[in-house]
This record gives C-alpha cells, sequence and structure tokens, in this order.
C-alpha cells in the first residue's frame, strides 16, 4: 500500500474516531462535577481506618494493591526484556562496545562535574525520604525510587564510579530489582499466611502521622523503591553498554 | 469552557496517533508514542478533578473537606513509571531492527537486509 | 477550571505538537523533555501531587535520557559500518 493511500486511509479513520471520541467526551459529566462515589469512601476511610494521611498511598497499596501488584510486574518485565533484547546484541555484536577509557560525556566541564558530585547526597536523602514517607505525604516507592536513579545516575556524570567493595554495583541493581518485586508478592503472602487474605494487613497500624503507621504500606513502600530503583538503573546501564554501574578496575 | 481537558486529551491522541503513521524514524515513532500515553494521563485526572477540591492528603487539613478522587491518581502514577520503561523496551527493539535491517524507516524494515 | 488549570492545558497541547512535529530524533527528546515538564505542571493545578512528582523524574529525565541513549547506539553502529566500506 503506498504511503498516499496509507495517509488517505488514516485521514477518514481519523475523522471518524475523533468525531465518536468527541461524542463520547461529551457524554461524560461537566468538568469538576464528578460525582464518584466509591472515591470519595476511599477518601474518607483512609484516615480511620488505615491511620495512613496520603488517601493516594494507602488506595495504591492497600485498597488497590493487587491493581499495583500487576503494574509492578509489568515493570519488571518490561526492563527484563530490554535486558533480553540489549545483552544478546551484544554478545553477537560486530560493533565494540564502548572502550573503557572513553571520555565521559562531562570530562571537559569541572563545573558540571563538580555540581554533579555535589548533588549526589541530597538527592539520594531526598529519594529515602520520600520513599519512607509515602504513606504520609505526597510520594512513595515509585516516586522515590525514580528519584534514587537519578541520584545514581548524577554519579555516572560527575564522571566517577560507584565502588561497593568486592562487589560489581551491576549486579547489585539487578539483586535490588528482584529483591523489590518479591519482596511485594511475598508481603502479599504473609498477608495470606496470616490475616487470611491475599495484600491483607498484617501489621499493626499505628498512631496517625507517625513514620510507623498504617501497617504494611511502609513496607510496600520501600519494596517498590527498590524495585523501581533496580529496573530503571539496570534499563539505563544496559543503553549506556554497562559504563553505567561499571566497578573502577573493569575486567 | 469545560469541555477543554477533553479537548485536549481527544487532541492530544490525535496529534500522536498522526505522528505515530507519518513516522519515518523509529525512534521518533516511540516518543509519538508517549505524546498518546499522555493524553490517557490528562483524561484520567480530568475526570477526577472536583471543583474546589485540594488535594487528598489529609496530613494537615481536616477530614470533612472536599477532595478530588483518589483512584485516578493512583492509576495515573503507577502508569507513568510503567510506560517509560515499556518505551525503553520499545526503543531496545527499535535498536535491534536497525541491527536487522540496517534502517530506522518504517517504511523499509523488511525490504533491506543490512 | 481556573486559569491556571487552562493554561496549562493549554501549553501541553502545543508541546504534544511540538513534540510531533519535530522530526529528528536527537531535538525530538529535548521537546519531550520540555513536554513533561509541561504535563507536571498540569498535574498540580489539577491537584494530584503524586503524579506531578512521578512525572517530574520520568518526563524530564528519564525518558529523553533513554531516548538519547537509544540513538546513540544506532549512531555508533552506523560509524562503524561507514568506517568498514
Amino acid at each position: 500500500m503506498s504511503r498516499r493511500l496509507r495517509l488517505c486511509v488514516f485521514g477518514v479513520g481519523a475523522l471518524g474516531f475523533a468525531a465518536l471520541l468527541v461524542w463520547g467526551l461529551a457524554g461524560l459529566a461537566s468538568f469538576g462535577e464528578f460525582d464518584g462515589r466509591y472515591g470519595q469512601l476511599l477518601a474518607h476511610l483512609t484516615v480511620p481506618e488505615r491511620k495512613a494521611t496520603s488517601s493516594i498511598s494507602v488506595t495504591t497499596f492497600d485498597f488497590r494493591g493487587v491493581d499495583t501488584l500487576g503494574e509492578e510486574f509489568i515493570l519488571f518485565t518490561a526492563a527484563v526484556g530490554v535486558l533480553v533484547l540489549l545483552r544478546i546484541q551484544r554478545a553477537g555484536e560486530d560493533v565494540a562496545a564502548e572502550p573503557a577509557r572513553t571520555r565521559r560525556p562531562t570530562a571537559d566541564s569541572k563545573t558540571l562535574r563538580s555540581i554533579a558530585a555535589a548533588l549526589v547526597g541530597p538527592v539520594l536523602v531526598l529519594g529515602l525520604y520520600i520513599v519512607a514517607h509515602g504513606h504520609l505525604t505526597p510520594g512513595g516507592g515509585f516516586q522515590g525510587g525514580v528519584i534514587l536513579m537519578t541520584a545514581f545516575l548524577l554519579i555516572y556524570l560527575a564522571g566517577t564510579h560507584l565502588h561497593m567493595g568486592r562487589a560489581r554495583p551491576l549486579d547489585a541493581m539487578e539483586i535490588s530489582e528482584a529483591l523489590g518485586a518479591a519482596g511485594f508478592a511475598l508481603l502479599g503472602i504473609g498477608g495470606m499466611v496470616l490475616a487470611g487474605a491475599y495484600l491483607q494487613n498484617f501489621i499493626s497500624f499505628g498512631m496517625v502521622g507517625s513514620l510507623l503507621s498504617g501497617g504494611v504500606i511502609p513496607l510496600l513502600n520501600v519494596s517498590v523503591g527498590f524495585e523501581v530503583m533496580g529496573a530503571l538503573l539496570v534499563v539505563l546501564a544496559e543503553l549506556l553498554d554497562q559504563r553505567l554501574l561499571m566497578r573502577r578496575d573493569h575486567r | 469552557m469545560s469541555f477543554l481537558p477533553y479537548a485536549v486529551a481527544a487532541w492530544l491522541f490525535l496529534v500522536g496517533l498522526y505522528g505515530i503513521v507519518t513516522s519515518r524514524n523509529l525512534i521518533h515513532l516511540v516518543v509519538c508514542l508517549t505524546v498518546v500515553q499522555a493524553s490517557t494521563y490528562v483524561l484520567l485526572l480530568a475526570v477526577g478533578y472536583r471543583t474546589g477540591g485540594t488535594a487528598p492528603i489529609y496530613a494537615d487539613i481536616s477530614t470533612s473537606r472536599k477532595v478530588v478522587d483518589p483512584i485516578v491518581a493512583t492509576l495515573t502514577l503507577t502508569d507513568v513509571v510503567v510506560e517509560a520503561t515499556v518505551a525503553a523496551l520499545l526503543l531496545s527493539l527499535a535498536v535491534q531492527a536497525h541491527r536487522r535491517f540496517g534502517t530506522l524507516d518504517p517504511d523499509e524494515l523488511g525490504a533491506m537486509r543490512g | 477550571m481556573t486559569a491556571v488549570q487552562a493554561v496549562a492545558l493549554i501549553v501541553v497541547a502545543f508541546g504534544g505538537t511540538a513534540v510531533v512535529l519535530a522530526r529528528d530524533p536527537a531535538r525530538q527528546a529535548l521537546v519531550a523533555s520540555v513536554f513533561g515538564l509541561s504535563l507536571a505542571v498540569l498535574f498540580l493545578a489539577f491537584q494530584a501531587p503524586d503524579v506531578a512528582l512521578s512525572q517530574i523524574v520520568v518526563g524530564a529525565v528519564a525518558l529523553p535520557a533513554m531516548i538519547t541513549l537509544a540513538l546513540r547506539k544506532v549512531q555508533r553502529r552506523e560509524e562503524a559500518q561507514g568506517d568498514e566500506r
């Protein structure tokens, strides 16, 4: 089918689709007049039943926890898919991977490198704070995990390496991703064993507003945070031919 | 005027779809897909909004205050992170296609052998 | 609908069009980063701070980084093949 013919078919289809879309959207409640009872019920049950103050976090991990389990495993599977595609490609590669002594993209700019190095600590602390306070303020595992990923990316931009003793940082990130995904599923099984239903809460709820409130929700936040950080770092490292999480004495 | 959020969501969807259909570069195609994803986020949050409502975080407001719907925010926030990783998967598929066929042009995939 | 929401919606609509119309992927990555930021402002105007937090980091940092890196992988392969010929 030639390109012009394809564009004509798309034009006709798009016009019809646009008409249907506008007709369908016009049937929605007017903007701001949404009267969904289920959402209001969940919002009002947050503080009395779960002793946590962020109703979005409680909805994500407690009331609709099974949906989040599914989304988390989509993330895990997509990261595994990227690894499989890019590593097999590199195994049979005729183009050499980036040489180990390549100048980093920020090698010429001392300002950029100093700023990046100075920001690693604060961003790390910010990420941990957002993961830990997910059930109290806006934040949680997903947001905090992405911020933690940014901290490690800043290490790469600062032109230095992550030193983790004898362990390879890339292995550590893969383990973090796997532990996060497994942790979520295992906490659900703990709910099944100790409280009767999958992902049911089995820890005491504590006081409203304290860091250890909300039952199982802080633990789920931590495991999701590890998983998101690990998955995104492993994906970015693979796109950089594993120069992102390299050990200093790369062999 | 109150139809503007839904109109913007519909517009983003159509413009992203146009970009996907007329794209000449697989990587450009994946980024147009993220525009289509953005249209679903706008639609979800526009549906859940309540006039005069505030964010459903009760850390500093009383529990009887009017809040926006928390369910659509839940759906959207997990979606944002997950769709980024799916986009990474599609980008690595594009890289793999370039390796097999030598070109990133969707019209020429399958015709050339790199 | 407040003025902030209306302005944010218009900026998002223009941003989405700009992302599609930027045909060169290297330039498109930058436009996508700005589009991600404008989406985050829109989410804040819709009283959803959690979503805005996710969108800021993902849309402005992670996604453009992935696009640029994938592009670089493709360009390195093209350079290597160009050297062979």
